[in-house]
């Protein structure tokens, strides 16, 4: 059963990408199919990491423990999402001006932001193989902690990129601020109680 | 007038069969059912707080504003990539309609456009009001083959149709106090659903308002445009008369213009009022004083070929136009006064 809810849930992942990257090489979907796979990877990658962030609430206000089984897969699949949209950014909005990149990067705080998130959410994504988990231990908790600060970081970045509209990162905010109110003591543990 | 020698600007249309091949294409695919799978597609997660939520199922076909074919002087064959009609029509920058590129192109659509009235008043010895037929027989059209140059750093290359600004304003005759030309665009918001609401419309203050210093406005390159692609233009595009000014970043170019008023002193424009920081009075297309949010040193070119189409280029002082332009500004800091 599990199985076919997580086949379920690949599916769902995976099948936008199939018709975005289709409908973007034939140039089907709008004037500008760079722009569009840019902001279609971007929103999608902050809309999964915020879903896979509500699965530990629900799973407890629910008493459903099977939910956290698809945490990861959730985790996973909006870095992939995160990373696509980075690469599309480099290979399709800058064309592999590399110096472009590295100088946007610098000079752009939104740019920098997300790549910071970016940069967040790629040790996680390789440390969440089950075999470098245990091997890590206690100390994989505290990594994976750092999501927290990536979703923030993910939320600024979005809001900083757009040009006069509040009302969707206004909507994002309010679900970031309730998903990261759940787990204010945890938070607050981790963040002041390291040492 | 007879234009003798060929300026850098005159660009000339080229590459009809491209478009051709672009436009059949897109209805081969539209028969195949395949864009309505893809704006579904788009909507449901791209936009998911723009306008029209519920607009789901509708086709942006069955509503179509219609355009009118124009007589005009054809502008000279060019070796510029003519960015396609279907491309200039479907992604805009008209917040009066929507936030997202694609929203003017379907929100815009039942715009009423006739009657409109266009007034040139303030500082001027005969104020002006042109009807509706008077914007397209008031003075012959020409076509111009200019860029357009985004400050989000894409561009395109539109064939527009109109008429020099300056025709206009000379015919009203501005008095010696006139220094500024201030624009407004219509304030209409039961036809204009970003007017009515802040969340369509991106919190702006309505309506839009654009400025020109007086000089900038009477130089030959500065347009009213009427019509794109040998027709009217669409709603979207800035239904019925919009101003174009090639060397200015595109949001200058202001749309649907129902007023133009000769004034003594700078007067406010949109975006500078939204972020001042970011959006000058000038905003002269300069590759080397950047957005804070966006490199102005290049730029994408929208043609055609999807996502692997190559067409990253370097952007030009003045967007390219600095020879009929750049004496403006001559004793100013273009880095202070972007």
């Amino acid at each position: 059963m599990i199985a076919v809810v997580k086949t379920l849930v690949h599916l769902a992942a995976a099948l936008p990408l199939v018709w975005l990257y289709y409908g973007a090489i034939t140039d089907a979907i709008g004037a500008d199919p760079v722009e569009r796979v840019i902001h279609f990877t971007g929103i999608g990658a902050l809309n999964i990491l915020l879903i896979s962030l509500a699965i530990t609430p629900l799973a407890k206000r629910f008493k459903q423990p099977v939910l956290l089984k698809f945490r990861r897969l959730l985790g996973l699949w909006a870095f992939t999402y995160a990373a696509l949209h980075l690469l599309n950014f480099l290979f399709f909005e800058l064309q592999f001006d590399w110096r472009l990149f590295i100088d946007e990067v610098i000079d752009r705080p939104y740019i920098t932001v997300g790549m910071f998130a970016f940069a967040i959410l790629l040790p996680l994504a390789v440390t969440s193989l089950g075999k470098i988990k245990r091997k890590m231990g206690k100390s994989w908790q505290q990594l994976h902690n750092w999501v927290y600060i990536a979703a923030v970081a993910i939320w600024v970045h979005f809001y900083w990129s757009i040009k006069s509209d509040i009302y969707e990162p206004g909507l994002y905010a309010i679900a970031l601020v309730w998903l990261l109110s759940l787990r204010k003591d945890r938070i607050r543990r981790w963040l002041f109680k390291r040492s | 007038m007879l234009i003798k020698s060929k300026k850098s600007y005159q660009l000339t249309e080229n590459d009809v069969t491209n478009e051709q091949v672009y436009v059949n294409r897109r209805q081969l695919l539209k028969s195949m059912g395949y864009i309505g799978a893809g704006t579904l597609l788009s909507q449901s997660v791209a936009r998911s707080a723009s306008a029209a939520p519920l607009d789901f199922w509708g086709s942006s076909d069955d509503k179509a504003f219609s355009q009118q074919a124009l007589n005009f002087k054809k502008a000279q064959p060019t070796e510029e990539l003519l960015t396609p009609e279907a491309k200039v029509t479907s992604h805009n920058n008209f917040y009066e309609f929507g936030l997202d590129k694609s929203d003017p192109a379907r929100n815009s659509q039942g715009l009423r456009v006739n009657p409109w009235q266009l007034t040139v008043s303030g500082e001027v010895s005969k104020p002006i009001t042109l009807d509706y037929d008077d914007l397209f027989k008031k003075f012959p059209l020409e076509e111009r083959i200019y860029r357009l140059r985004c400050v989000e750093a894409w561009s395109m290359v539109v064939p527009w149709i109109g008429f020099s600004l300056a025709d206009l304003i000379k015919q009203a005759e501005p008095t010696a106090k006139a220094k500024y030309v201030a624009f407004e665009t219509l304030y209409d918001p039961e036809q204009m659903p970003g007017q009515r609401s802040r969340r369509i419309g991106g919190g702006i203050d309505y309506p839009y308002v654009e400025g020109l210093r007086l000089d900038e406005a009477m130089n030959s390159l500065t347009m009213l445009s009427v019509g794109l692609y040998g027709k009217t233009l669409p709603p979207q595009n800035g239904a019925p008369i919009r101003l174009v000014v090639p060397w200015k970043y595109g949001f200058k170019s202001i749309k649907s213009i129902v007023s133009i008023r000769l004034v003594e002193k700078m007067p406010p424009t949109t975006w500078n009022i939204l972020a001042p920081n970011e959006y000058g009075f000038y905003a002269n297309v300069n590759p080397e004083v950047s957005h804070p949010r966006w490199s102005q040193a290049s730029e994408r070119r929208i043609t055609t070929g999807g996502l692997f189409a190559r067409n990253r280029i370097a952007t030009l002082p003045f967007n390219g136009y600095g020879e009929e332009v750049a004496h403006l500004y001559k004793n100013m800091d273009l880095a202070r006064y972007y």
